[in-house]
């Protein structure tokens, strides 16, 4: 298999992690920027507000390194003994899990456990969401043949199936109970992982402390921890300047990073990634204009993103001007090939000349148009102001509709919009199932375009099986330039950058491009 | 033995002018809110005119900049020009605050004044459903009317009205009440006329002075309400220039860094609504003849 070796440009302010001797004890207080999760359930949720407070609790099988959660190819056992080499040209997948892994109600975990929890992600029953059920359409079977086997059958070979299975919100649930009820853990909390879960408290924080019984031997360092829930990012950043809580780790904006320095610049430290996020800017082609590809090629092309990406990037969490794959990823297209792409153009004015000659090929000068944005500040607000305002220099009167994210979401999945500005965030880095969302609707329940289109399906298809890297790179260019230029189906704006400001006594803690992965907190330390 | 000599002379009649000279020499203060409110008219007015810049452009090069010389009261974390937004959020205040503070108020008359005329069960009826809205604070009762129908200029103005009518109708009726007994009134009705110029023609003009103080109160509560919603992200929605709204983006996030991005568009609502009540006392002060000679 071929092993995606990415330089990203990574973790720039990493604290000396390695050459301190961890301490034990004490509780980490952090903040999550949620009102609350809308159900502790992994395998049925999509938001970081469900994972950043419930993945200290469960065990995963395979995962990122924690020392190294950058990468996104360095993947480790969690409760597998050893990382498997596949069988039957990359189709078979077995993996023997440690024998020595027991469930916080203290009876064991075994294989059962794990495949049935992977079965449930896989092929749900009726009845059952899995949110992430659309990503392992390669994968056949589940089975467990023996108490310490749990075997993967594929129905074809890919590069993407290793990072999939290392997806945070897969948590291995005690089989038991799935079979009884598979709605209990949507409610209810008991995994096999570092912390065992004390409180919950609608809405304000939950709690765990350590269990004492982990496998990873020596592992947490930490006594306990409670998480705060704080919607508002004034809250947040109070509570960490003042010392009430340590670090968030979704992600905060260069001003909030100026105001905690500010204030206490000594004892705060800042560790920043690239993030695999980007934002999208949807357009719905059941709406007329949008079904006439010139009109969503003009307003691609009337977007200048290389003068935006670094003026947002001071007050915005966005940073780097990228197509549909990760930026900096071998499947990612060089600037050279990106500014190719409608939209990417270097020189704006050719680009805007351009958008206008098409708006008005197609009846649609002095077009107007609503926007519908998240009410979430960073960096929905900031994009959505941006992209008005370029739209505006070819003619356009866009208006904002800023809505809550329940109104956000159903106005996605019901096509009660025009233009909605949304993003596509995914977890360890992997394009060739990260890009799903820009699949048609009937393809990926992600996309909200309202379109179909069989030939960027099957031409995601050639590129999901070719094992080839050279033929895999190729393929993933032509799929970007039919996806935002040839058929301009959406526009990728820019992809988002992670900036974690937090009391410099939390150690142990390295950032990721994904603000989901990595979030056990089972190698977090305080040096207090 | 003494002679009363009866004047039955005509007062004299003071002309516009001069009734405005009078006002301004009687009330200093009610002067001085009504330039700060002739100056707000006249800027959301002119916008175009007197803005240095587009409210709404992006200025990548200018991003939160401190007052200057180029930008009298600084930049926004966009690059856009402060004086020029609140000068064009002057007009989204005044558009906001005079629609509804006209409508409700003139809704507010003519059901107030109708309740009175009619009495029993209509009057019954329309005082309970006062009572109901009024049971909610303004701002509350805004924020459940756009939380209904969405955010967005018209339905802020929809969202600020509806709370206005039976705070004007409840002070309109009870002015109706007394002027329902006067005898031109019955006078009115035993020369036939309709219920719709008895209360138009007859009852309307006697309510007029506390009528029209009710509504100069309700421009400035309508403006802040404009702005509270804005600030809470409920009312008129980016990139559009309005107070309110400008504090909510600038307030938490550079409260430290940038201050000047939440103070001006502060001090611009404080002065807008100083101003309306200064006004709106003066003149109640002018129109009330109880309080007329003090």
């Amino acid at each position: 298999m071929r092993r995606l070796l990415f330089g990203f440009g990574l973790a720039l302010a990493l604290p000396a992690v390695a050459a301190e001797a961890p301490k034990r004890g004490g509780t980490l207080t952090y903040m999550i920027p949620a009102d609350s999760p809308p159900s502790f359930d992994g395998h049925r949720e999509t938001t970081y507000a469900t994972v950043h407070a419930t993945a200290p609790f469960y065990s995963v099988l395979i995962r990122i390194n924690p020392d190294n959660p950058s990468s996104s190819d360095d993947f480790v056992c969690d409760l597998c003994t050893a990382m498997p080499k596949p069988t039957d040209e990359g189709k078979i997948w077995t993996f023997k899990i440690r024998d020595d892994a027991k469930w916080h109600d203290g009876s064991k975990l075994t294989a059962d456990d794990v495949a049935t929890s992977w079965a449930y992600i896989v092929h749900p029953p009726v009845g059952v969401l899995s949110a992430r059920e659309g990503t392992y359409t390669m994968v056949d079977t589940v089975t467990a043949p023996d108490a310490n086997t749990v075997v993967f059958k594929l129905k074809f070979a890919t590069d993407a199936f290793l990072p999939a299975l290392a997806d945070a919100y897969s948590y291995i649930y005690k089989a038991d109970i799935l079979r009884k009820d598979p709605h209990w853990y949507e409610k209810n909390i008991m995994g096999s992982g570092p912390f065992k879960f004390t409180e919950y408290e609608s809405g304000q924080a939950i709690r765990g402390v350590r269990n004492p019984d982990y496998y990873h031997k020596g592992l947490p360092y930490l006594d306990g921890f409670t998480a705060i829930f704080a919607p508002k990012e004034s809250t947040r950043v109070d509570a960490i300047r003042a010392d009430r809580a340590a670090i968030e780790f979704r992600g905060l904006p260069p001003s909030a990073v100026e105001q905690l320095k500010k204030a206490d610049g000594d004892r705060i430290e800042v560790q920043t990634s690239d993030w695999n996020c980007a934002d999208v800017l949807t357009l719905n082609h059941k709406r007329k204009p949008f079904d006439d590809v010139r009109v969503r090629r003009a307003l691609a092309l009337a977007i200048d993103q290389w003068h935006g990406a670094p003026a947002l990037s001071k007050v915005a969490n966005v940073r780097t001007v990228g197509g549909v794959v990760f930026p900096g990823s071998p499947l990612a297209p060089t600037n050279a090939e990106l500014e190719k792409i409608a939209g990417f153009w270097p020189d704006i004015d050719k680009s805007r000349a351009e958008a206008r000659r098409l708006l008005k090929e197609a009846g649609a000068e002095n077009l107007s148009f609503e926007l519908i944005s998240r009410n979430t500040d960073q960096p929905f607000k900031y994009i959505a102001n941006w992209v008005i305002d370029e739209w505006s220099k070819i003619g356009l009167k866009v208006s904002q509709k800023v809505v809550p994210t329940g109104p956000w979401m159903d106005a996605m999945r019901t096509g009660q919009y025009e233009a909605i500005s949304e993003a596509n965030c995914q977890s360890v880095v992997n394009p060739l199932l990260d890009v799903q969302k820009f699949l048609p609707g009937n393809v990926s329940a992600q996309n909200y375009n309202g379109y179909e289109d069989q030939i960027q399906v099957d031409l995601y298809n050639r590129m999901l099986r070719e094992q080839d890297p050279a033929k895999q790179r190729a393929l993933m260019r032509e799929f970007d330039t039919y996806t935002l230029d040839t058929a301009a189906h959406t526009m990728v704006t820019l992809w988002w950058y992670r900036i974690i400001p937090y009391q410099s006594y939390v150690k142990g803690w390295k950032i990721s491009p994904s603000q989901y992965i990595n979030q056990d907190l089972a190698t977090i330390w305080l040096d207090k | 033995m003494s002679a009363t000599v009866i004047d039955d002379a005509p007062l004299p009649q003071r002309s516009f002018w001069q009734s405005t000279l009078r006002f301004c020499k009687r009330q200093p203060l009610g002067t001085f809110g009504l330039i700060l409110v002739i100056i707000m008219a006249v800027t959301g007015f002119t916008a175009e005119w007197i803005a240095p810049y587009n409210p709404t452009a992006n200025d990548f090069a200018a991003m939160t900049e401190p007052p200057s010389f180029a930008h009298l009261l600084g930049t926004d974390q966009f690059g856009r020009d402060l004086m020029s937004r609140i000068i064009y959020g002057a007009r989204t205040a005044l558009i906001v605050g005079l629609s509804s503070a006209v409508v409700g108020g003139f809704s507010g008359l003519v059901i107030g004044v109708a309740s009175a005329y009619f009495g029993g069960l209509t009057d019954l009826i329309i005082q309970r459903v006062s009572d109901i809205v009024m049971a909610f604070p303004l701002i509350i009762m805004a924020l459940a009317v756009v939380s209904i129908f969405g955010p967005g200029v018209h339905n802020v103005i929809l969202a600020i009205t509806i709370p206005l009518i039976p705070r004007c109708s409840r002070v309109v009726r009870s002015s109706a009440l007394t002027i329902r007994s006067m005898p031109y009134v019955d006078a009115a009705r035993a020369c036939g006329f309709g219920h719709t110029r008895i209360i138009l023609r007859h009852m309307v003009p006697n309510v007029v002075a506390p009528f029209l103080i009710m509504v100069t109160s309700f421009v400035g509560q309508a403006i802040l309400a404009e702005a509270s919603l804005s600030y809470l992200g409920l009312g008129v929605q980016e990139p559009v220039p309005a107070w309110g709204l400008m504090l909510q983006g600038g307030a938490e996030e550079y409260a430290s860094t940038a201050p000047w991005i939440a103070i001006f568009p502060g001090v611009a609502i404080m002065l807008a609504v100083l101003g309306i009540n200064l006004f709106g006392d003066a003149l109640r002060d002018a129109l009330d003849p109880k309080l007329r000679e003090r």
